[in-house]
């Protein structure tokens, strides 16, 4: 039997703030397979970014067990488990792209030269070849977002960790990078995590679609994804996808996530 | 696109210029007036107004006394041959110039430690800032002397005593700017970097120390004129036979206004060279880190 690659168990996390103590997390339990895509869908507050963050050793609960890779999630974090892409690009203005994606490379400890031919590889896997010496902010936003998933992918972590990256994105250029992360999955065969606000988003890139809801942070449903696995942008005007994403609508509305 | 910057300038120039000759008139005119009814002449309006401009006293010099002045003793020096000499500002410019620049470096240097210092470590955090404020409380006018005579009676002389006093003055700005640089990083940015295991000294010279830059060079333009300042005072009570301070004093004592002016120019003129030329680096530095678009 095959060991998940994220497994939480009864998960809990209870943040001290000012007002008093705030459940971010209760009773969290999830499986994560191997090359599994799971979205995270949810109101603000249901915990999904906090989930991530847990899973990349950015928060620590407060109850429960959580292993990644078999590992606490420091120790994964340690053996660069994972790869963690932010909701904006965050590139450094003062680095080139290529500079850029060669900043984990270089905290770590790699070679020139492996430095130099593991640029060359993300930048082509994010269509982005040819633009390794552009500044930043002479990239539009989709492409800024594309650089930063090739400097997650950049130290071939096994794990993708995705919080929103498309969230500041207009929608023509997100189904565009839908479609390419899609492809880049199918390519990698990496496991990904992703948080997002879209019903539709998470319905067409996901293999199983966890539905959360706020106060306190709860899973209420996980939906497994029964389309296939090659998905053009218009299947989902197919009665298949309007299913599943009714599934999640009502998913959402049992949890009283649309209360206030 | 140059005239319509120029034109401006210009403007506000001439209007100064012309609201510093009325000065001239109208504070030289008793002066002059005095003189006349001593002597028991009657002078012309013309002869009136050209005299204000050209008394070796007067209240205030006009401007082409002052320029007169500036170059009797720098350009018209150099032509003589005798640059350096006693009486030549260049050599009085280049004293204070020098105490500035290592008061400048000095204060620097302090200002950037401790802003690290307060940015990586919470006791400085919370104990350094209130006493580096409560030192800019105190006049500089009255913290000088003690310096140069507690440095003075450990042996310290010269150059040294004027720097120190130059960076009292220049590293506040440094640490108040590099503070909020070494900040600047958000968020998101920080949290990055613990996703690679980054160490500390990681975390700071790949994205603390180049996040600080632009607003590094913003506080060294300020800390710069603050470093001319503290050498100018710190020559003040030395009984000041060497800078551009000592020209200010001697000035004063002897009633030299067009002195005391063109002293005053050329620690200006010093001034906007030396931040002028911070911000060329600036520039330079920025644009070639890929910052300046």
């Amino acid at each position: 039997m095959k060991t998940p690659v994220i497994k939480a168990d009864h998960l809990d996390l209870v943040f001290q703030t000012n007002d008093g103590p705030v459940q971010a997390l209760s009773d969290v339990s999830l499986d994560v397979e191997k090359g599994d895509f799971v979205s995270f869908i949810g109101p603000s507050g249901c915990g999904k970014t906090t989930f991530l963050r847990c899973v990349a050793a950015l928060e620590h609960p407060t109850g429960g067990t959580l292993r990644v890779n078999g590992m606490t999630p420091d120790m994964a974090r340690q053996e660069r488990s994972y790869g963690y892409v932010f909701q904006a690009a965050g590139l450094y203005p003062w680095r080139t792209i290529a500079r850029n994606i060669r900043l984990p490379l270089e905290i770590m400890g790699f070679s020139k030269a492996e430095q130099e031919t593991r640029v060359q590889k993300v930048l082509e896997l994010v269509d982005l070849a040819g633009f390794g010496n552009k500044y930043p902010w002479q990239l539009s936003g989709g492409m800024q977002q594309r650089a930063s998933i090739a400097r997650a992918l950049a130290f071939d972590a096994d794990i993708l960790l995705m919080d929103e990256p498309f969230g500041a994105l207009d929608e023509i250029v997100r189904d565009h990078l839908n479609e390419q992360l899609l492809e880049l999955w199918a390519r990698t065969q990496k496991t990904c995590l992703f948080v997002t606000h879209s019903i539709p988003e998470a319905v067409y890139l996901s293999t199983k679609i966890v539905v959360m809801s706020p106060r306190p942070g709860r899973i209420t449903d996980v939906i497994d994804n029964t389309l296939p696995r090659a998905r053009p942008l218009d299947i989902r005007d197919t009665p298949e996808f309007l299913e599943i994403a009714h599934r999640v609508r009502e998913g959402l509305r049992a949890g009283h996530a649309y209360d206030d | 696109m140059m005239t319509r910057s120029v034109l401006p300038i210009l403007t506000v120039v001439m209007a100064i210029v012309a609201l510093w000759y009325g000065g001239a008139v109208l504070m030289n005119k008793r002066w002059t007036m005095d003189q006349a009814a001593r002597a028991g002449v009657e002078l012309s309006l013309a002869e009136v107004v050209a005299d204000t401009l050209s008394q070796d006293r007067p209240k205030l010099p006009a401007p082409h006394q002052v320029i007169t002045e500036l170059w009797n003793t720098t350009g018209a020096k150099v032509l003589e041959g005798r640059a350096f000499s006693k009486r030549s500002l260049i050599f009085h410019g280049w004293i204070t110039l020098s105490a500035t620049l290592l008061g400048f470096a000095i204060g620097t240097g302090l200002g950037i430690a401790l802003a690290v210092g307060i940015v990586h470590n919470r006791a400085m955090d919370m104990s350094v800032m209130p006493w580096a404020i409560a030192s800019q409380t105190i006049p500089i006018l009255a913290i000088a002397p003690m310096i140069i005579v507690v440095l003075n009676s450990i042996g310290v002389q010269g150059l040294l005593p004027k720097a120190i006093i130059s960076a009292y003055l220049s590293f506040f700005p440094v640490v108040v700017g590099m503070v909020k640089g070494l900040r600047s990083p958000d968020a998101m940015q920080l949290d990055l970097m613990r996703t690679y295991s980054a160490s500390g000294t990681q975390v700071f010279s790949m994205l603390r120390l180049p996040s600080s830059m632009p607003y590094l060079f913003t506080s060294l333009k300020v800390g710069m004129a603050a470093s001319l300042v503290g050498a100018i005072v710190g020559e003040l009570p030395t009984g000041a036979i060497r800078g551009l301070g000592a020209r200010l004093l001697a000035g004063s004592y002897y009633g030299q206004t067009v002195q005391i002016w063109s002293a005053l120019f050329a620690a200006a003129i010093l001034a906007a060279t030396l931040v002028g030329l911070i911000g060329l680096i600036q520039r330079i530095t920025l644009k070639r880190m890929g910052m300046a678009r």
